[in-house]
């Protein structure tokens, strides 16, 4: 039971007609790197959304480390431990670097006198401190007071993370880390995600890039129009035939299969 | 204090304190056109509450925060339907919130319907003038604190913010409710600082200048309607000022237009608004002399 930190079972969602997450079940083991990964349009930011209860879902049940979220507000999940950083950069663009990670602490400081506490007065305080050590552990020590607009592509991206791992969450999702990065930046970021791994944050991470997830993830699950086709170690992935055929299309159908 | 600045003094405290009043509320992405209305209310609450014929008669010092607490209350159930809108359809439904209010009163002959009201207790600038640096300091702890930090989140993307655990639509209610009880309160002043209050003083173009203030003075940070009430009370005063000591009465004629080419002028050059967050953190840095990073090498390398 304890084994998985995240049990997602037999998860459905449609769109006026179009059923978009079609008896989805997975797994993720506690501790582990699992990449969610699969042509376009296959679900994967979807069932990010239906986790982190952006929509609600039709049928189906969401457990977090042994707790029913399925009917779970929104914004009580993060409550839970789970934590997300989104496919295109969401930070919030007038707020400073250290004002975004703060914003990340909201889960742990909802209490009335928390909430109103000066923390733009008091510069020193323990929330502003713990905000800028996070950023520094990151290697982001250099932005503190800076408007998150102006920064670097990459940097706004690990800033991302940070943000999503100060409301310390026992799983954090990732949708697309990697996207729009140089090879520079991917690497600063895997090293960053290598560290939360090793700090005990369960990864569940969607990615296009399969060098990314072969360098990072050690379990695989790929969807395919809703539904999943594999489930394993990123080496087996490769040799499966119902994946080969979900991204380059079967032999057979070439002309039927615009999975992409 | 010469008379005629102590006047010009009163009105930018009272826009100071509405401009607040609005700001609370914009600073979580609500636009407000209903100040007129809030501020009728608050006016006429505190009046009556004061009135010693025919209302309650008591002290200025109470009817002004029971008043607010009215006020609050109104703008805490109205909230519910109105922040259901959005943009532009929330400026209809607070502009259409602030009609019906004068309507109402318009037509209640216990507070003098369309004649006006007269107000008992004299509130002057010795009142005035600490009310609004009040407004001014708890505006300025209130975005502060973590809440006003939801706040300026929620103005940047509502959804994100809700996925770190904020509750909008509690944090949204919190700001209309709070920045109506503000508005009230320079109602509840206004009326007890000139002593009489109509309707009619209070109408849709007073709402519009307030919503101007704080736009144009910038809703990113506390000092935004600050800067705004204070630029756009003076201007008009000013050209007036200038037109006198030049003897060129066209200029005093005209100051409309100029005043309008000026606020068109600020859309184009500061379209966030005359204080922004990038400008407040350059002057403060500047300020202290602070090296701008600490220790910058040691940081990226540990990546």
């Amino acid at each position: 039971m304890n084994a998985s930190v995240l049990d997602i079972t037999r998860l459905r969602k449609s769109f006026g007609g179009l059923t978009v997450i079609d008896d989805v079940s997975f797994s993720v083991t506690r501790g582990s790197r699992t990449a969610l990964i699969g042509p376009n349009g296959a679900g994967k930011t979807t069932v990010f959304n239906l986790l982190t209860g952006v929509y609600p879902i039709d049928d189906g049940r969401i457990v977090l480390d042994g707790q029913d979220i399925t009917t779970v507000p929104a914004n009580d999940r993060v409550t839970y431990g789970m934590s997300r950083s989104f496919q295109n950069i969401r930070l919030m663009p007038h707020l400073s670097t250290v004002e975004n990670v703060m914003l990340g602490q909201h889960a742990r400081a909802r209490s009335l006198p928390s909430l109103l506490f000066p923390l733009g007065l008091t510069p020193r305080n323990k929330w502003a401190r713990e905000a800028a050590d996070a950023l520094a552990d990151a290697g982001l020590g250099t932005y503190p007071g800076q408007v998150v607009a102006n920064l670097p592509y990459g940097v706004q991206k690990r800033i991302e993370v940070v943000r999503a791992m100060v409301s310390r969450p026992k799983i954090l999702l990732l949708d697309e880390p990697a996207a729009g990065l140089n090879q520079v930046e991917t690497a600063q970021l895997q090293a960053l995600l290598e560290r939360v791994s090793a700090s005990g944050t369960t990864l569940l991470v969607v990615e296009h890039d399969m060098h990314f997830v072969r360098n990072l993830c050690d379990h695989v699950v790929v969807l395919n129009f809703g539904r999943k086709i594999f489930e394993g170690t990123p080496a087996q992935v490769n040799d499966d035939p119902a994946v080969r055929e979900a991204y380059l299309g079967s032999d057979s159908s070439m002309g039927a299969a615009h999975a992409s | 204090m010469s008379g005629y600045l102590e006047s010009q003094l009163i009105i930018l405290c009272l826009n100071v304190i509405f401009a607040y009043g609005i700001f609370l509320p914009a600073a979580s992405g609500q636009l407000n056109l209903g100040a007129a209305g809030f501020i009728t209310l608050g006016a006429y609450s505190s009046a009556w509450l004061n009135a010693s014929m025919g209302g309650l008669g008591l002290p200025m010092f109470f009817s002004i925060p029971l008043a607010m607490l009215f006020c609050a209350f109104v703008a805490f159930v109205i909230s519910f339907p109105i922040l259901r809108t959005r943009g532009v359809y929330m400026v209809l439904a607070t502009f259409a919130f602030a009609e019906v209010v004068s309507g109402f009163v318009i037509n209640l002959d216990f507070l003098g319907g369309a004649a006006g009201m007269p107000v008992d207790d004299h509130a002057n600038i010795n009142v005035v003038l600490p009310v609004a640096l009040g407004v001014v300091l708890f505006s300025f702890y209130f975005m502060a604190t973590r809440l006003g930090l939801t706040f300026r989140s929620i103005h940047d993307d509502e959804s994100v913010a809700t996925l770190f655990g904020v509750n909008v639509r509690s944090a949204k209610v919190a700001a209309f409710t709070i920045g109506a009880a503000l508005t009230s309160l320079g109602g509840a002043l206004y009326g007890h600082h000139y002593n009489y209050i109509e309707t009619q003083t209070f109408n849709v173009l007073l709402s519009i200048y307030i919503l101007l203030y704080v736009l144009l003075g910038g809703t990113q940070t506390a000092w935004g309607p600050l800067v705004g009430a204070a630029f756009f009370t003076a201007i008009p005063e000013l050209l007036r000022q200038v037109s006198k000591e030049t003897g060129e009465q066209w200029i005093a004629d005209t100051r409309f237009i100029f005043f309008g080419a000026i606020i068109v002028l600020m859309m184009v050059v500061r379209p966030e608004g005359l204080v922004t967050r990038t400008m407040v953190e350059r002057l403060s840095r500047r300020d202290k002399g602070d090296p701008p990073a600490k220790t910058p090498a040691a940081g990226e390398v540990s990546s």
